[in-house]
């Protein structure tokens, strides 16, 4: 049992993983490399925090707003606290809720998708319309309400974020699933009798999991930008807790007279969501076949 | 060409038949969630320190102590009349609430469009038609860029940066509720340029964020169109490039393009928060931000109705439109 889902898991990673080496030296394998990068950077400085932190993110520590220079390299905010390390403290926050939350609606989202578009019928229809009307709902208000539901918390704001890409998920898995089902591999794997789980496992999944890095990292990007539009508003976290979302909205109102305590946080959010940007955007590129294909073609053009 | 009408017909009339099961579930949601979650109402929008009577009173006049399942029935009763119910924070018909905020996002949602339209589909068939050149690799990045700006980063003094109107001039008479429109019948060209020039900066701002995303969807079609079939074929029978664009890559190519606006239409109707936030811009976004801090059940409710509609109108718009432009398309 565990024999075969090992094997073609291996099988499916080195693939993906092969076509993703091969590809390096191209446009796209460049930009995910450097999305990667930059990424990673961002998570060594939030896991070495208290070690590259110049200053302890929520004491008041200079004058208030004092301007970028001297030992404050990105000056300080309204409360007097280094903006810099309020920085590097505060990318732990969105890197917690970019894994949480990502894994949370993968988790969830690609079961459902993958048996909906498997199974078909009258259990498919039910799941697309219950999927449909979340997807229906505008992202960031379903998160308000859900976190305004659950209360504040690291982890309740992930579970707010994931809860809006489920429906992401369950839409492309199902409607890969649905055309795939039809391949001819696939019906000689049920003209043999195999059981709907193995089936799943062995042909379906492998050929529709070059669809999730993509999301993935597409959601990733996207679900930063959801978290700093709720601690924007005020909901989420806990006060104490640095984050980038949380400190623009604590000075964005003074932006004329001190720009850097809007500025950098803002700076941050943008660079981290860019690089995950330009991880999916390359990931597409590699990944999808179709536009792979045409690459000839388009080079005629010229 | 009938078959194809009376195909269409059908189809038109299933998604509105399908409409009814999906406002039903989302509303019997929305219902259930905000009466399971902690709070309620009276205890969020009165300070503590209300003699418990008076709570008592109110609560009792609102049927908030009637059973679960009462108070669910009466409210679908009053969904299917078509009354909204009262806001308990404003104490206005919902309706009449909605019919207030409502064209300040109508007025954002417009002009933002427009300008996120017109950089999207210019920047992307731009870039499409240009593959891996130095303009396409710069559309890419500001793709990438302008899509992520967080909206609440933004600034400047030189325009007004808040509310919909100069309190020191006096609002045009409302007709449709869009000052610009309003100001415009009423033959006041300073109101007209006054309601102008507050709406430049947010939609602006919320126009140039979403472009980034449209910029990448019409890049990537673009590009789907320019290496088709058809396109060589057009090519080889000797067809200038420029109408090979225009009259054979392009229309293919704005389908998904067609699909992924409305979409995003649909959800800025249901308001921009964050751009409603930092600009002081009183739309449909603030309004349902507000009634959910306050738990008021009403205005959540009949908002979530609304954004139901309006999603099922959009999206079968969207297809009735898409049918037209590619007559492939069956239903």
């Amino acid at each position: 049992m565990t024999g075969w889902s090992a094997r073609g898991r291996t099988s499916l990673v080195g693939r993906l993983l092969g076509r993703f080496i091969s590809q390096s030296k191209t446009f796209a394998g460049i930009i995910v490399w450097v999305g990667i990068g930059i990424v990673l950077t961002i998570v060594v400085l939030a896991i070495f925090a208290p070690f590259l932190a110049p200053f302890d993110p929520n004491t008041k520590v200079a004058t208030e707003e004092t301007p970028p220079g001297g030992p404050f390299l990105m000056g300080t905010d309204r409360s007097g606290q280094d903006v810099l390390s309020r920085i590097i403290w505060g990318a732990r926050v969105p890197l917690a809720i970019v894994a949480v939350a990502t894994t949370i609606s993968l988790v969830i989202g690609l079961p459902i998708g993958l048996l909906s578009g498997f199974v078909g019928g009258r259990l498919d229809r039910i799941l697309v319309l219950v999927m449909d009307s979340i997807y229906a709902f505008p992202g960031l208000l379903l998160a308000i309400a859900i976190a305004a539901i659950i209360g504040r918390g690291v982890l309740n704001v992930s579970f707010a974020v994931a809860v809006v890409y489920i429906p992401t998920y369950f839409r492309v898995i199902r409607n890969h699933v649905a055309s795939v089902k039809q391949e001819p591999y696939v019906e000689a794997a049920v003209a043999l009798g195999m059981s709907k789980r193995r089936i799943i496992g062995r042909y379906v999944l492998p050929n529709v999991a070059q669809s999730v890095p993509v999301i993935f990292s597409v959601n990733a990007a996207d679900s930063v930008l959801t978290e700093a539009g709720l601690t924007f508003l005020g909901l989420g976290l806990p006060p104490g807790i640095p984050d980038w979302g949380f400190d623009i909205s604590l000075n964005w109102q003074r932006f004329d007279s001190a720009w850097w305590a809007t500025f950098y946080p803002g700076l941050f959010i943008l660079i981290l969501t860019t690089a995950l940007t330009f991880v999916g955007e390359g990931l597409n590129d590699i990944l999808n076949p179709l536009l792979r294909k045409k690459e000839y073609k388009a080079a005629a053009e010229t | 060409m009938a078959g194809s009408t009376a195909s269409l017909r059908a189809y038109v009339i299933t998604r509105v038949a399908l409409m009814f099961p999906m406002l039903f579930l989302l509303v019997t949601f929305t219902f259930f969630l905000l009466r399971v979650v902690p709070g309620d109402p009276i205890t969020a929008i009165f300070r503590e320190g209300t003699p418990p009577d008076v709570i008592d009173r109110i609560k009792t006049q609102l049927g908030l102590y009637d059973p679960l399942y009462i108070q669910y029935f009466r409210y679908l009763r009053d969904v299917f009349t078509g009354n909204m119910g009262t806001s308990i924070l404003t104490q206005r018909p919902v309706l009449q609430d909605i019919s207030y905020y409502m064209p300040a996002t109508i007025e954002l949602t417009l002009s933002s469009m427009l300008v996120a339209a017109l950089l999207g589909i210019g920047i992307g068939t731009f870039a499409g038609t240009r593959r891996d050149r130095l303009p396409d690799l710069g559309a890419r990045l500001y793709g990438s860029l302008a899509y992520n700006i967080p909206i609440f980063a933004v600034w400047l003094g030189w325009l007004p940066v808040s509310g919909r109107f100069s309190p020191r001039l006096s609002a045009p008479p409302t007709v449709t509720g869009l000052y610009t429109i309003d100001s415009l019948l009423a033959g006041d060209l300073r109101a007209f340029i006054d309601a102008i020039s507050h709406l430049i900066l947010p939609s602006l701002t919320l126009g140039i964020v979403l472009s980034g995303f449209f910029v990448r969807i019409t890049r990537v079609n673009v590009i789907h169109a320019m290496g088709s079939d058809y396109v060589e074929a057009a090519r080889a029978r000797g067809i200038p490039e420029q109408n090979v664009f225009f009259r054979h890559a392009l229309k293919n190519a704005l389908v998904p393009v067609i699909t992924t606006m409305g979409l995003t239409f649909a959800l800025l109707f249901s308001g921009a928060i964050l751009t409603e936030t930092v600009f002081s811009f009183e739309g449909m976004g603030r309004y349902v931000f507000q009634a959910i801090g306050y738990r008021d059940y009403p205005a959540i409710q009949g908002a979530v109705v609304y954004y139901g509609i309006l999603m099922v109108i959009i999206s079968l718009f969207i297809d009735i439109l898409n049918a037209f432009v590619d007559p492939r398309i069956r239903y």
